[in-house]
């Protein structure tokens, strides 16, 4: 198959490579509600050889390989954080899709918050402005003099 | 020779693109008024060129003419002929294509609808509009050239890729490209309006329906694409956070963080540099996403094969207009007059507030995309950024703009009162607080689908406020009658499309209610799904056009009562040895079901996915409504063109006294 043609409607079709078919019946554990375990740990688990698709989604081999490792380790009475950790060991960070707090990532976690921050400073900034426009000082003597003297005009 | 007569076509353009983004500046440059005048008909000759090419292109294409590299590439003889022709932007150097031709359709619609906008103004924007075609246009002819031919022309096209043989191909990339190419207006205004250092009212009055244009087409492209990738992708996702998603969500919400900025700029001369900046950005940030999709850096985690030499020329022309433009605006914005004032409570405020949220989510996605590309690229560092990361960093953030927006639409300018603004939409936050108890009673967990819900109510009643406390201020039916016909279309407008967010809203937090299965089917089963079940028929295989598909068909019951009848399928394409599904899908009250099947597996049965997903067409529906409520405000002329003429009357007046 032609390479380009085959990333361009990966690209412009905003689909992901696979033809979708993920989880398969015979995969699935007979307990509902480690399988229930499994699935969410699946969906945050990336499928490393696809774009951008959890190995819940994807129907490559290696994400089948994954979801049977993720069940198995789940039948030997493994945590969830067990599982990412004995996961993240093999693979690094790359497998995990909601990238870990640490030295690297911080920009990622803190750039949007930082984002919000600055702007909401900007906007205080601002309104200290907007209110000290509205409110003006006070006058100073001169000014009081002539006005006192406008007004006594007036009367 | 028709197919070089369209490659000459498009270098004709080039040259008038070139020729263009030269003359008219200079005639703005030096005020003179003969130069200037050039723009309008050189442009509309340049988009008659490259019409001419992309009608080449579609001929070649319609034709099966094998001779041409792109149609080989793409095409096929026995190919229906609604993908001849939509297969034209199927490929890489044809979407290039549709891409300079939308833009030169926005330039000659400027000159042709746009007779009120000063010609300094209008000539200085086709200027720059040249700009970006001329470096399109250089892209395609040297990297992308879709007129290439072979020497000798095989009988027979390697066909499209089945994914795209979709009526969606049809719509959604024209839909996407109006919308991410409209923005090209709102850039080239401000650009004009930075280079002739001039900004007011009436700059916004002119550019916003070309903002709410792009805006329009963009929420339907958008829309149209999650749903197409719902239908064809097989297991019921519609939004992946994939990257190339995210490179058409960032400009709209720049776009919808400009929208509203404009209506500020508009109505009351405030926000006039924050405007310049944001639609610099939005059609920035649609440069980056065509960078994206375009140069293969993307799923450079691949290593496919793609032609590097593309990526770095649409990078440099991603620098050269971002970099040109920012500069232009850091030399030129802190001269601009600062306009009117406001209190932080106010409309202009909570639309302050919208744009800082809006732009932190767009920040949050631009981060969040390119964070890794940038990690890897620097430390070598691997790391994912998915789904997860987006919905734990932009739910919090959305959250605050459903509250506030029935807020805003009932704020006065200037200055308002939060709390007396609060009280009138007591009734709202009742019903809200009504259908989360009724939604929690229904279906408890999880906790945040009740939360969700109740606030997407309060949306869609608290936007409808406005509009009723219109009317509600008649005293007879008449003049009920007559406020409602008297209302400007734009308010009606605004409702409409806040109604659609909360509607989106409504159809996201339901999804959460959906029940899936993942079974073996044989004929003769039966399943329970939701509060339906259905029942497998024996398996057919049928033939298409170019595909043979097989079939198992599935009734669907409510109780004993047949209510529909499912085909979900798997076609096999002949040519490209490609399979695709074909969901069976069927609408119930706003719900569907859909099930989609993989491959007849080693027992004989068919592994499947059933799904029943209440109220999931609400998602697409808001979108919907949501462009109506635009398509509303595009129509309200009549604000525009009253002040329009009022500007006009009062600028011969000021001549007058000139004089």
């Amino acid at each position: 198959m032609n390479m380009r043609t085959f990333i361009f409607s990966v690209v412009l079709t905003c689909l992901t490579p696979s033809m979708s078919w993920a989880v398969l019946p015979d995969e699935m554990l007979k307990d509902a509600h480690l399988e229930q375990r499994a699935r969410e740990l699946s969906s945050e688990l990336r499928c490393m050889v696809c774009q951008n698709q959890s190995i819940d989604d994807s129907m490559a081999p290696l994400a089948r390989d994954l979801r049977l490792l993720v069940r198995e380790r789940l039948l030997a009475g493994d945590s969830d954080d067990q599982i990412r950790l004995f996961l993240v060991a093999r693979y690094g960070d790359f497998i995990l899709l909601n990238p870990p707090l640490k030295f690297s990532t911080l920009l990622l976690w803190f750039g949007p918050f930082s984002v919000l921050l600055l702007g909401f400073l900007v906007i205080w900034l601002r309104s200290r402005k907007y209110t000290q426009i509205m409110r003006p000082d006070e006058l100073s003597e001169l000014e009081q003099a002539k006005m006192s003297e406008l007004l006594s005009e007036g009367q | 020779m028709y197919v070089e007569i369209g490659h000459f076509a498009l270098n004709l353009a080039l040259a008038l693109a070139i020729y263009q983004a030269i003359v008219p500046l200079w005639g703005a440059y030096k005020r003179d008024y003969a130069l200037m005048t050039i723009a309008p008909s050189v442009a509309v000759v340049q988009f008659l060129c490259v019409l001419m090419s992309f009608m080449a292109l579609t001929y070649a294409h319609v034709s099966s003419d094998f001779s041409v590299v792109n149609v080989i590439e793409n095409s096929h003889s026995t190919k229906p002929l609604i993908y001849k022709i939509s297969g034209v932007w199927g490929s890489h150097e044809g979407s290039m294509l549709l891409w300079v031709l939308i833009l030169e359709i926005f330039s000659a619609l400027l000159v042709f609808v746009g007779r009120d906008i000063p010609l300094l103004l209008k000539s200085t924007s086709l200027a720059v509009q040249s700009w970006i075609t001329a470096a399109f246009l250089i892209f395609i002819l040297t990297t992308s050239n879709p007129f290439a031919r072979v020497i000798s022309p095989p009988m027979e096209g390697q066909d499209l890729n089945p994914v795209l043989q979709d009526p969606g191909l049809a719509i959604h990339p024209p839909l996407l490209y109006m919308g991410y190419v409209g923005f090209s207006m709102a850039f080239s205004f401000a650009a004009a309006a930075l280079i002739n250092g001039n900004v007011n009212a009436s700059w916004a009055r002119y550019v916003r329906p070309w903002i709410l244009c792009a805006w329009i087409f963009l929420t339907l492209g958008i829309a149209m694409g999650s749903y197409w990738a719902y239908y064809t992708l097989g297991w019921g996702g519609f939004w992946f956070w994939d990257p190339v998603e995210n490179a058409s969500l960032m400009p709209w919400l720049a776009g919808t963080a400009l929208l509203h900025s404009v209506i500020v700029m508009e109505k009351r001369e405030a926000l006039k540099i924050w405007t310049l900046f944001l639609a610099i950005l939005a059609f920035s940030l649609s440069l980056l996403g065509t960078f994206l999709v375009r140069s293969g850096v993307l799923t450079s985690v691949h290593a496919f094969a793609n032609d590097p030499s593309r990526g770095i020329f649409i990078l440099l022309i991603l620098i050269f207009f971002i970099g040109g433009s920012l500069i232009l605006f850091a030399l030129r914005a802190p001269m601009l007059k600062s306009g009117g004032l406001f209190a932080p409570v106010s409309r202009e405020g909570l639309i302050v507030i919208n744009n800082l949220i809006l732009s932190a989510a767009c920040a949050t996605v631009l981060i969040g995309t390119l964070y890794p590309l940038a990690l890897e690229a620097l430390t070598g560092e691997k790391i994912s950024v998915g789904a997860p990361f987006f919905n734990i960093t932009l739910i919090p953030l959305f959250i605050p703009i459903f509250i506030f927006m029935p807020i805003a639409q009932i704020m006065p300018w200037k200055r308002g009162n939060l709390i007396s603004i609060a009280q009138r939409l007591l009734f709202a936050y009742g019903v809200g607080v009504f259908v989360i108890a009724l939604a929690a009673l229904i279906r408890g967990q999880p906790l945040f689908v009740p939360i969700a819900m109740g606030l997407a109510v309060y949306l869609i009643i608290g936007s409808c406020f406005d509009v009723y406390e219109r009317l509600m201020r008649a005293n007879s039916l008449q003049s009920l009658v007559q406020r409602a016909l008297w209302m400007p279309l734009s308010v009606y407008g605004t409702s409409l499309a806040h109604i659609g967010v909360g509607v989106t809203l409504f159809g996201l937090a339901a999804t959460a209610w959906g029940v899936e299965q993942n079974i073996t089917l044989r004929a003769g089963d039966q399943v329970d799904l939701g509060p339906y079940h259905i029942l497998v028929q024996a398996p057919l295989t049928r033939s298409g056009p170019n595909f043979d598909e097989l079939i198992l068909p599935i009734d669907l019951r409510d109780g004993a009562r047949v209510i529909a009848h499912l085909e979900p399928a798997r076609r096999s394409f002949k040519t490209r040895q490609m399979q695709t599904t074909e969901a069976g899908i069927y609408t119930i009250n706003f719900g569907q079901i859909y099930i989609s099947l993989a491959d007849e597996n080693a027992a004989g049965g068919y592994d499947a996915r059933l799904y029943w997903k209440p109220f999931v067409t609400f998602i697409w529906i808001g979108a919907l409504i949501m462009a109506c409520g635009g398509c509303l405000s595009f129509a309200d002329r009549r604000g525009r063109v009253a002040l329009t003429q009022k500007l006009k009357s009062e600028a011969n007046v000021s001549a007058e006294i000139a004089l």
